[in-house]
């Protein structure tokens, strides 16, 4: 067993954790692993081009930029803001864990296309999700903003892996499934997604509770605050 | 019909003119990235097929564009574009227009949902509307693109704005965006370098095989390691399944074969939320929404994802040797 193709591995951990830009240290540690391994350098190259080209459906979020960018020139952001801020009854938690909801629901039916950071967290997850916070902290400054930003695309995370898993024509269950029948035990897609089940609905109860606490948090602050004046 | 490849040219396009206004306005290192990235987009069909019929060169020439961009993304720093038009400005625009905002916005999920939903059946006479491989991205792109018109049709500017407006998101977004491409190859040149089995080798070294609890914990947190270091967790799974699910779990202590994968898969995920190595899932995120800390995201996802390893691996224990 050759040893050696495990410093690609060492140069991605040293690489992030020194901070260095990220790019250079990913090709790195690809050079350095596949050279370790023995493969030429004519191998290595068409290696890396072919599988770089043939993971080109990644960076097809760009697509909505321009959309998302001229709607937020007139004012998307802004209107989302006003507009959450006239909705008495639909607090932070309230629009969160909804999200939360329909963005599991929409991925155990497969469709994880359908939302994501780029196509409905920073037009409208953010915004509306700044301005109930605002309902409660009126205040808010930087940091505050940039942390509940970062709740919003891991409520967004958290949905997606954890609906997908449940859907019985796509990825996971697929991949378990043919290395099972690799292996010479045969199951159905729907008896692997099945036991799928239990963490979806742990997974929403426990990002539900967390953002529950989340506003609660806010909720103290802006008592405290008050307290104080 | 309309093809995932229809897709990437478009992709191509825009980061070409993303590199040509780059260029315009004097950003020479921006200009560069993004014209070779957009040529690697454009020729990505030529080189499969070149690879397919057995002629590397083309991949080769790839491989050597994918170093350049590494050497390029050092040198860009993150430009802050002054905002084009002022918040009083936009605010006006905002209470002008009201809910006719959200329209082309929503647009862009709702498209894409039908294409998902229906594209299949939508063929005229033998000609079929759209191509079945990866239809859902397929229509997410052409989502972009009426969003993009019922964009400019609302707020009445014209199209080219709302392409320049995405160009100056992606100057923001820089190489990050990038990185989802970078590490999926990465993934790939690590299994063609042995990686996996050399890790998995160490790993069946250092196992208690007696006790089918501490296997069942080593598995559990071999995925989470594992997804954590390829990014990944289907790359993950078959090398712990080979290397300790199967020979140990299953058939020594009798583990239960639907459960083992579906949870074991489930606590891979869990690891997917705490790397850096899922960039798109958390690096391009905090790039996209604008995150002074790139580990933004990864930091807000921390706790959930070690309470959902937690109730996943207890349920995996009491389920998975009854």
């Amino acid at each position: 067993m050759n040893y050696w193709p495990l410093l690609g591995v060492a140069v991605i951990v040293v690489g992030f954790a020194l901070r260095f830009n990220a790019v250079p240290v990913v090709v790195v540690a690809a050079l350095v692993s596949g050279l370790l391994a023995g493969l030429s350098v004519a191998d290595l190259l068409a290696l890396l081009g072919n599988s770089f080209v043939s993971q080109r459906m990644l960076l097809l979020f760009v697509l909505t930029l321009p959309a998302i960018g001229l709607l937020e020139r007139a004012g998307l952001r802004e209107h989302a803001q006003r507009w959450m801020a006239r909705l008495q009854n639909l607090t932070l938690a309230r629009l969160l864990i909804g999200y939360l909801l329909l963005r599991q629901l929409l991925a155990t039916m497969g469709l994880t296309g359908v939302a994501g950071a780029a196509q409905t967290v920073r037009p409208l997850l953010a915004p509306m999700g700044e301005a109930a916070a605002q309902k409660i902290l009126p205040e808010l400054e930087q940091d505050d903003r940039e942390e509940l930003r970062a709740v919003a695309a891991a409520t967004d995370n958290i949905g997606r892996f954890f609906g997908e898993d449940v859907f019985i024509a796509l990825g996971a269950v697929l991949l378990i499934q043919a290395f099972y029948t690799q292996h010479g035990i045969e199951l159905s897609p729907l008896a692997i997604a099945l036991w799928a089940l239990p963490t979806a609905v742990a997974a929403f109860v426990i990002q539900s509770v967390r953002i529950w606490l989340y506003q609660r948090r806010l909720q103290r602050r802006a008592a405290r605050r008050e307290r104080g004046a | 019909m309309l093809r995932i490849e229809h897709a990437y040219w478009l992709i191509a396009a825009f980061l070409l003119y993303s590199g040509w206004r780059n260029l315009r306005d004097g950003h020479r290192w921006h200009a560069a990235f993004w014209i070779v990235l957009g040529l690697l987009f454009g020729a990505g069909d030529f080189i499969l097929a070149q690879s397919a019929a057995g002629n590397a060169l083309p991949a080769q020439m790839a491989g050597i564009g994918v170093i350049a961009l590494a050497c390029l993304a050092p040198r860009l720093r993150r430009q802050a574009h002054p905002e084009n038009r002022s918040a009083e400005q936009r605010l006006q625009s905002a209470i002008e227009l009201g809910h006719r905002l959200f329209g082309p916005a929503l647009l862009i999920p709702l498209v894409t949902l039908l294409v998902a939903l229906f594209g299949g059946y939508l063929v005229i006479g033998q000609f079929a509307l759209f191509a079945k491989p990866q239809m859902t991205l397929t229509g997410l792109a052409l989502a972009c693109v009426i969003a993009l018109l019922a964009a400019a049709r609302v707020a009445r500017t014209p199209v080219h704005e709302g392409v320049a407006e995405g160009r100056r998101l992606l100057d923001a977004i820089g190489w990050a965006a990038l990185l989802p491409l970078l590490l999926a190859a990465l993934g790939q040149v690590f299994t063609r370098s042995g990686v996996g089995a050399a890790i998995a080798e160490i790993a069946t070294d250092f196992l208690p095989t007696g006790n089918a609890t501490a296997a069942l914990a080593v598995f559990a947190l071999g995925m989470v390691l594992f997804t954590v270091i390829m990014g990944n967790a289907f790359a993950a799974f078959p090398v712990m399944m080979a290397g300790i699910g199967l020979p140990l779990l299953i058939q020594q202590h009798g583990a239960h074969p639907a459960i083992l994968g579906a949870m074991g898969m489930l606590c891979g995920y869990c690891g997917t939320l705490l790397t850096p190595m899922a960039a798109d899932f958390n690096l391009v995120p905090a790039a996209l929404l604008e995150l002074r800390n790139p580990y933004g995201v990864i930091k807000a996802q921390a706790w959930s994802a070690l309470w959902i390893f937690a109730s996943t691996f207890t349920m995996m224990w009491l389920l998975v040797f009854r």
